[in-house]
């Protein structure tokens, strides 16, 4: 009896492995394990060639006390990318989304697939485009019109230019944030039940805002708090734009470096790996704390 | 009374209540498909209309010459485009692949087999959704190195399989499937694998299109192995060809460059236009409870 027991347990086991094996040893190699080791890397002294030598916390107390370039440069343009990226991203892809909502069903398959379209191109190809509209010479499409219309008289190097590079990265961002987020709000939408606002309307609701924030929003909170992490997800991820736009890591007067850069620029083009390491468990802290602080704001249970 | 009438969402017809939205959306929708049109007119503008001053947006006189020869081109080692262009299709093709599968299978195994750890694995696989792959680069560096799959075309495909977001989506999906119906076919005499097969897979095709989109962006799309885990050229993606062409290639480069991100970009945008039903249909059981 005994014996059939645990055979059963073992064919359970066996059928458990089998099913989720493979997903979470990748899962577990690729990610948990990478984030370990990025924080065990991160109270390392590590050149990639010899081995790790433990430091403490030195890589942590020369990121806050001498890295000016990330105290001065790196952070504040994180924050300020972030922030407005970020949150603009967000509103923006629920209202585009609530409008959709309102149209019929052909119409608005065909406005989706095109704000969508932007978020499947890669960042780095598009730069081709982005190089020729902000071009530095009179024969970019942005210094001809404005040198036609007669707003500027000298042609702007706007790519190689501190003042306008964070803008433009901005821009371009939010040109393709319209991803996964956006189309988990849009079906959220769609599927809140038309009686509710029904009800709601013989309840007394007046107007649109009062139905947004009232009806729409509160039935579809779980659709928010996906598209909320997803675009903390998008912002962070994004941070390679600058270097692909200017052409160089790091970027003009580090006007647009973000802590992706940073990682890369001490990790790949320094071999720091330890204190490149060090940078990547803030961002992850970063990251995590954001999304959590928004998890808060939209009242989830976790 | 003001002249508040009720939201009605997904209309069947267009009616003049609907041009506000459209006088927003029409302009914006317009805005951002320019990078893309602009694209395809270079893509197809002759070497004369590339140098043009003052520069035109619209091609004139269209012409494949930019094609032809970003498939004569080879790498400065002597690799041809062609080559590039054969990993990226084989890569992704089995990075999508195995993706589904396993994505899949994990999915049934968290949402209908009893086992103690998995509402932990789920939780866990939650939380990864906010994971960024740049903040790992290098401990991915070392994992792979340390696997032994450094300069392979496995570097391409291990580290993407698992994709948090995937196996997220599928599992909420599968939720959906009812217990009754997999408890009538156990009485039948099926096992896990079968009903896996016979019952659920069925079921959850749209969940699977909406992974299978997924992962082909995060394959096709992705430069990261190419610079960083692999060393022989011969390996490397199309991807990585065209950041290579279009970092300082000039205006001759350009047209070469809209080239190859049309074809970058084409793949995408036609896979989503054909199932974007199914992705919609996923998306509304995305939620984060």
């Amino acid at each position: 009896m005994k014996q059939k027991l645990s055979k059963l347990h073992a064919s359970k086991l066996t059928t458990v492995l089998v099913f989720c094996g493979p997903y979470f040893f990748l899962f577990f190699t690729f990610i948990v394990l990478a984030v370990f080791a990025a924080v065990v890397l991160s109270f390392t002294d590590f050149n990639s060639i010899e081995f790790p030598r433990f430091v403490g916390l030195k890589n942590y107390v020369d990121l806050i006390t001498q890295d000016e370039v990330f105290m001065q440069k790196v952070l504040p343009n994180t924050i300020k990318f972030a922030l407005i990226v970020g949150p603009g991203g967000y509103f923006l892809s629920f209202f585009l989304a609530w409008m959709l909502a309102q149209l019929p069903h052909k119409l608005r398959t065909v406005l989706a697939v095109i704000l969508y379209s932007p978020s499947m191109t890669m960042g780095v190809a598009m730069s081709v485009v982005w190089k020729a509209l902000f071009s530095g010479d009179p024969n970019g499409y942005l210094n001809h019109f404005l040198l036609k219309v007669g707003a500027i008289s000298e042609p702007i190097q706007w790519l190689q230019s501190p003042e306008h590079l964070m803008t433009i990265m901005i821009i371009v961002t939010l040109w393709s944030s319209m991803g996964v987020g956006f189309l988990a709000m849009l079906s959220g939408i769609l599927n809140v039940d038309q009686e509710i606002y029904e009800a709601a309307y013989i309840d007394g609701i007046r107007n649109k805002f009062q139905e947004i924030f009232y009806i729409t929003i509160p039935l579809m909170k779980p659709q928010m708090l996906f598209g909320a992490v997803m675009a903390v997800v998008n912002t962070f991820q994004a941070g390679g734009i600058g270097v692909a736009l200017s052409g160089s890591n790091p970027t003009p007067q580090y006007a647009g470096q973000l802590i992706v850069n940073h990682i890369e620029d001490f990790g790949f083009i320094r071999f720091e790996m330890g204190y490149a390491a060090t940078v990547s468990v803030v961002l992850l802290l970063m990251i995590n704390f954001i999304s959590k602080s928004a998890a808060k704001i939209l009242g989830s249970r976790d | 009374m003001s002249k508040y009438s009720m939201t009605k969402i997904n209309p069947r017809r267009l009616g003049r209540s609907h041009i506000k939205y459209l006088i927003i959306l029409l302009p914006l929708a317009l805005f951002m498909l320019l990078p893309i049109v602009y694209i395809i007119n270079t893509a197809f503008k002759p070497i004369d209309e590339l140098y043009a001053f003052p520069p035109r947006f619209f091609v004139l006189k269209p012409t494949l010459s930019n094609f032809t020869r970003l498939f004569r081109q080879t790498s400065s080692f002597g690799i041809p485009f062609t080559r590039y262009l054969f990993n990226s299709i084989v890569i992704t093709i089995l990075g999508v692949t195995l993706t589904v599968i396993i994505t899949s299978l994990s999915a049934y195994g968290l949402s209908k087999l009893k086992f103690k750890a998995k509402n932990t694995l789920f939780r866990i696989n939650q939380l990864a959704l906010m994971f960024v792959p740049v903040a790992v680069t290098i401990p991915r560096f070392l994992i792979i190195v340390k696997l032994g799959v450094y300069n392979t075309p496995v570097a391409h495909i291990l580290p993407l399989l698992a994709m948090p977001v995937g196996l997220f989506l599928v599992k909420q999906f599968v939720d959906q499937v009812p217990n009754s119906l997999l408890e009538s076919a156990r009485i039948d005499g099926a096992n896990d694998y079968q009903i896996y097969w016979h019952i659920v897979l069925p079921i959850i095709k749209p969940a699977l299109a909406t992974v299978a989109i997924l992962a082909f962006q995060s394959f096709w799309n992705n430069e990261t192995t190419s610079s960083l885990y692999i060393s022989d050229d011969s390996q490397k993606t199309v991807a990585f060809f065209l950041t290579s062409i279009t970092s300082g290639a000039g205006i001759a480069g350009a047209g070469m460059g809209a080239a190859a991100s049309l074809i970058m970009f084409l793949p995408n945008i036609i896979i989503f236009i054909i199932i974007q039903n199914k992705v919609m249909d996923t998306m509304a059981h995305s939620g984060i409870k």
